[in-house]
């Protein structure tokens, strides 16, 4: 109690927003630490190989090294580069996915805050990548760069048209934009199974958003080099590395949100939280179905991966929403 | 219209066709070699650089210095020195020097030798730091094995 009352001069608002930055921050890190390690051993187990396995026992240190190494590099500015915009360009991409933490409702208990807006609110914070991959591209003054980032904005601005109309499908069922909201409107019979063409919109929307394998196109090795994040090294190369996690998570904790039924399930009696476990556990499995599906198919050409949202996913979605509508109304 | 949704039906049972292979390659065991710490047995045919034979019988070589090798290696790196001896028929191998850094393992030498005195070792691990390291005298050879 004596941290506590002398704390207590402090608003306790204040020292909300404190601890849960700093566990926001550290969710990051250690999210993308997993989330890197389980890509590298699943893609080493999907090709009968053992993946990391000198750092700790079966490589677990692997990316903790690899983090270190990181930090310890030198940010290498090309000389023909807009310096301002080259140093912009990670913070951009790393900056907003802490904000967008605070309305993933981890649980019944354990949300920073629920916005009526949660699910818009959401969105737009995770767009702003787009934002940093062109600035990253145009900055980097590289060929290379420059043709990641065009991939990556043409790319995304048609993937975001099917992703927003799957989930006002679900939103329209719901009548709530409120991420906590939307899990409590699903009750037992959960979304996938009222709305299973959305779910499946969704998540492969969800996957072009991430730039996640089969539509790798902006950072496409055999064609870019690395794309938009060619010219980067040190830690400007890991904000973009650990953005591009983060997003996964946001892209599967939505679809959990939306269509799985959020924190709910069999109360677990040995946890008070097993909402939270409940929450992780679909998560998690979601992410490792988006690394199967990585380590599974090869890259999609650029007028497949257009073709694909144009003439599949758009008109399919569409559907899926007036045919929601007229059900809500009736 | 048709071509449409059996192009969507065939794509997507292609796709799940795919996962499923994948998805069994997750439980097969790992075929790949974690190689300092574990290493597969090579080949009996394996060419690695000529190795003098040791003759069970006698427990040392079977050269005789007829220096076939020596002139029919295409890259001329085999370098045989014997000398005569009293008391002893035909002449004494005292040295064979082969420049592994010229050798193109043509195995030449090994099919020439009229008293099969040579083989090929199964050596693969090469890796060294100076040129002189890998011109062998493959006589000290066949001695420090011994």
């Amino acid at each position: 109690m004596t941290a506590m009352e002398s704390a207590s001069f402090l608003p306790p608002e204040l020292i909300r927003i404190a601890v849960t930055s700093l566990i926001v921050i550290g969710f990051v890190f250690f999210n993308s630490i997993l989330l890197g390690y389980l890509e590298r051993k699943l893609a080493g187990w999907f090709q009968r190989r053992p993946g990391p396995m000198e750092v700790g026992p079966q490589g677990i240190l692997q990316l903790i090294v690899d983090g270190v190494k990181l930090v310890g590099k030198q940010i290498i500015i090309p000389k023909e580069a807009s310096t301002p915009l080259f140093l912009l360009a990670p913070l951009l991409a790393f900056m907003p996915v802490g904000i967008a933490f605070i309305v993933v409702p981890f649980s019944a208990r354990l949300q920073v805050r629920d916005l009526d807006v949660g699910l818009i609110f959401i969105i737009a914070i995770m767009s702003f990548n787009v934002m940093a991959i062109l600035i990253a591209g145009w900055g980097s003054n590289n060929k290379y760069s420059l043709f990641g980032a065009i991939r990556a904005v043409a790319q995304n601005i048609a993937y975001e048209i099917p992703m927003l109309l799957s989930l006002l499908a679900v939103v329209l069922m719901a009548n709530t934009l409120s991420m906590r909201g939307l899990v409590l409107a699903q009750g037992h019979l959960w979304n996938m199974i009222v709305q299973p063409v959305a779910f499946l919109i969704y998540f492969i929307a969800g996957m072009a958003e991430t730039h996640r394998a089969p539509f790798d196109l902006p950072e496409a090795e055999s064609e870019l080099t690395a794309g938009f994040h060619t010219e980067f090294s040190g830690m400007a190369f890991s904000f973009f590395y650990l953005a591009e996690y983060t997003h996964m998570f946001f892209v599967a904790s939505i679809a959990v949100v939306l269509f799985l039924g959020g924190w709910s399930g069999p109360p677990l009696p040995w946890i008070d939280y097993s909402g939270i476990v409940w929450f992780m556990l679909k998560v998690y499995a979601l992410l490792f179905i988006m690394i199967w599906i990585r380590w599974t198919f090869p890259r999609v050409r650029f007028d497949q991966l257009l073709n694909f949202c144009w003439q599949y996913l758009i008109p399919f979605a569409l559907v899926t929403l007036l045919i929601t509508a007229v059900v809500v109304k009736l | 219209m048709k071509e449409y949704f059996s192009l969507l039906f065939i794509g997507a049972k292609s796709l799940l066709v795919g996962l499923g292979v994948t998805f069994r390659a997750l439980f097969q065991p790992v075929v790949t070699v974690q190689y300092p710490r574990e290493r597969i047995d090579i080949t009996p045919n394996f060419r690695g650089h000529t190795e003098l034979v040791r003759d069970p019988e006698t427990g040392s070589h079977r050269c005789i210095v007829c220096m076939m090798c020596d002139r029919d290696c295409p890259s001329n790196c085999i370098t045989v020195v014997g000398e005569s001896r009293e008391g002893v028929k035909g002449k004494v191998l005292t040295a064979y020097h082969l420049d592994f850094t010229k050798c193109s393992l043509c195995g030449a030498c090994v099919e020439v030798c009229p008293t099969i005195a040579l083989c090929y070792s199964h050596e693969y691990a090469l890796a060294g730091f100076s040129p002189e390291e890998f011109r062998y005298d493959l006589l000290t050879r066949l001695e420090e094995k011994g």
